[in-house]
């Protein structure tokens, strides 16, 4: 058997992970969820804040991070359009921008009643990285003087009066890499004390952890997170149990538990053999 | 041809009639749009007759109107002439239910779309391409390889010279011509910025790199960007992370409650955080040689750094699962139609 394992092609064990991913997917598995105290956290944030509050979502992660971070983007707008707060979307990642319109899709459908330019604006695509946070944060339409379809934002009520996001009382970073949550956190949240969560890739996670709780209110590392905050808002607000849509993160944890679960095997597997073959001398 | 050959070829064979059964008889990766019209100036009318009736009402129980939204009725109405006459259709992706209405009949504005489909199946074929390179490096894999990066690079250059070329440069330093070429929505008050024309003669001295001579003149722009990017990020760095980072690491060790008796919890939390940064700092000191009791907190110090390390890769294998997991649900849902999660086909 350690003979068998020792010389395993590797494609066997894409074609076991390919099997512990999809079966979950086509069977519909998914697992209760029990939300750690920091997601709790991010969700009061957001839902302490008095109804019609001013939230900057910075979309900050393009089609390549869209599978770990699509769901947790998608769970701040639907809190944010539940407690009616106005959204500004924005984005330094140039792949971004169909990201935004996704969150749109979901206001139009779910959110009849929220309607562009009076409840939620999408201020699109600035190049220049760092330099544009740098930028808004003193002076919007420095950088902004349109929203992603070309309207002026003098000319949108939302964005007519405000001057800067030092003006916004939340920032939302969903972050996939640079730029993102630490230039966030250094150009407009620790200089300005603008308060500010993050949600970002399971990577990305763990650097940004010592920003917390001084320079950063909290943080969603990852799907496991996004799928938390799901249950929370179910939680909060039960009439979202009827909408499948709310449940996207949640709908991919049992891929996550079985191929952890192969790659815990395969490590404890992986070790066997390393030891077996040390106590052999062949190592 | 050998016998594995045989069996691929024999698998490849059976998988394309498969497809190729299943999307003839339009059971796959086929995709509908909604067309819709719309006259500005009804549209107008329509929200404005909408506030009107939630003034009415709002009248009737003793209240008045929300501010803002007499505000968007004025400039509803202040619009109102200037859109006279312009009219167009929008054609919105839908899921392949909503080709029915309620009474199960079909929705006339509902229609294939072509562009989609083929784009649902473009995007399949693409994720089978990059997934062939588990088996091996192979044409195909190189071929979707060398998309992706023209594509990206291509549409990162569009966006960007229509949101800062044409907006922020060319819109602020001549408003009148980008009004009247390409971007109408700039209000007749704006002004010509003169300051501008730096960013713009350092654009051009950038540029400047591709004439065969004088090319060294880049070297000034890139110069001035490189100074003063290093010049702001330095002291935001100070600030944020130097400074503050310190500040927050600066915490009582031993926390008392308000009875006098030790908060074990936060104690033991303080007190190994700053053990650790402690231990990982003495680590990276190397005028020192890592030696009896310093090499003992270096060891230390190692181990911390392996568990970060740890919890990083471990965050990192969630996330590879996380896309692994999106692209399956794209091409067992959107293209295979196997399964349904959030009932796109429910009824058909």
């Amino acid at each position: 058997m350690i003979e068998f394992f020792r010389h395993l092609d590797r494609r066997w064990i894409f074609l076991a992970m390919f099997f512990a991913i999809a079966i979950p997917i086509l069977t519909g598995l998914t697992f209760p969820e029990d939300p750690s105290p920091m997601v709790r956290s991010v969700f009061q944030t957001v839902d302490d804040l008095p109804e019609g509050s001013s939230i900057l979502i910075a979309c900050d992660y393009d089609p390549a991070s869209k599978g770990e971070l699509e769901p947790m983007d998608a769970a701040f707008t639907r809190h944010c359009a539940l407690k009616k707060h106005k959204i500004f979307y924005i984005t330094l990642w140039p792949g971004a921008v169909p990201m935004i319109k996704k969150n749109i899709d979901i206001l139009e459908d779910e959110f009849p009643n929220y309607k562009y330019g009076v409840n939620y604006v999408n201020l699109g695509f600035q190049a220049g990285q760092e330099g544009v946070i740098k930028v808004i944060v003193n002076e919007l339409q420095d950088m902004y003087s349109f929203d992603d379809d070309g309207t002026n934002l003098d000319g949108i009520p939302i964005t007519r009066d405000v001057k800067n996001i030092q003006q916004m009382d939340l920032i939302i970073n969903i972050s996939a890499g640079t730029p993102g949550a630490k230039e966030w956190i250094q150009y407009a949240a620790t200089p300005y004390g603008i308060p500010m969560i993050a949600g970002t890739t399971g990577v990305g996670a763990p650097p940004l952890y010592p920003y917390i709780p001084d320079q950063l209110t909290g943080i969603l590392g990852a799907i496991k997170a996004a799928a938390e905050y799901e249950q929370v808002l179910l939680e909060a607000y039960p009439e979202q149990c009827n909408n499948p849509r709310s449940r996207l993160g949640q709908q991919r944890m049992g891929s996550q538990l079985v191929g952890h679960l192969l790659i815990i095997g395969l490590i404890v597997v992986g070790n066997i053999v390393y030891f077996s073959d040390r106590k052999r001398g062949k190592v | 041809m050998n016998r594995c050959m045989i069996v691929w070829t024999l698998l490849l064979a059976l998988g394309g009639a498969y497809l190729l059964a299943r999307a003839v008889t339009g059971h796959m990766g086929l995709a509908y749009i909604r067309q819709r019209s719309f006259d500005a100036q009804a549209e107008f009318r329509g929200q404005i007759a909408e506030i009107d009736v939630q003034e009415q009402a709002t009248q009737a129980a003793g209240m008045t109107l929300d501010k803002e939204k007499a505000e968007r009725r004025n400039w509803l109405k202040t619009r109102l002439p200037a859109v006279q006459g312009i009219r167009w259709t929008s054609y919105d992706r839908v899921t392949p239910r909503e080709q029915l209405n309620r009474n199960g009949q079909r929705d006339p504005d509902v229609r294939f779309s072509w562009s989609n489909t083929i784009g649902i199946w473009l995007a399949a074929l693409g994720t089978l391409c990059i997934l062939s390179f588990l088996y091996g490096d192979n044409v195909f894999y190189k071929l979707a390889e060398a998309v992706i990066v023209g594509t990206s690079a291509a549409y990162a250059m569009v966006v960007g010279f229509w949101s800062t070329v044409m907006q922020n440069l060319f819109g602020k330093f001549v408003p009148s011509l980008v009004r009247a070429t390409v971007l109408p929505s700039i209000p007749e008050s704006t002004q010509s910025e003169w300051i501008y024309i730096v960013p713009l003669i350092l654009s051009v001295l950038m540029l400047w790199r591709l004439s065969p001579v004088g090319g060294w003149i880049s070297r000034w722009p890139l110069a001035f960007f490189i100074g003063a990017t290093a010049g702001f990020r330095l002291v935001h760095y100070l600030h944020a992370d130097f400074v503050q980072q310190i500040s927050s690491t600066i915490v009582p060790l031993v926390v008392f409650k308000t009875d006098g008796s030790v908060e074990i919890g936060t104690t033991l939390k303080n007190s190994g955080m700053v053990a650790s940064v402690l231990a990982c700092l003495v680590y990276f000191f190397f005028s020192i040689e890592h030696r009896g009791s310093i090499g003992r907190i270096a060891r230390v110090g190692i181990y911390i750094l392996m568990i970060t390390f740890g919890a990083a890769f471990a965050a990192t294998v969630m996330g590879r699962i996380s896309l692994i997991t999106d692209r399956l649900t794209f091409l067992f849902d959107d293209w295979l139609w196997w399964i349904d999660p959030i009932g796109k086909r429910v009824g058909l």
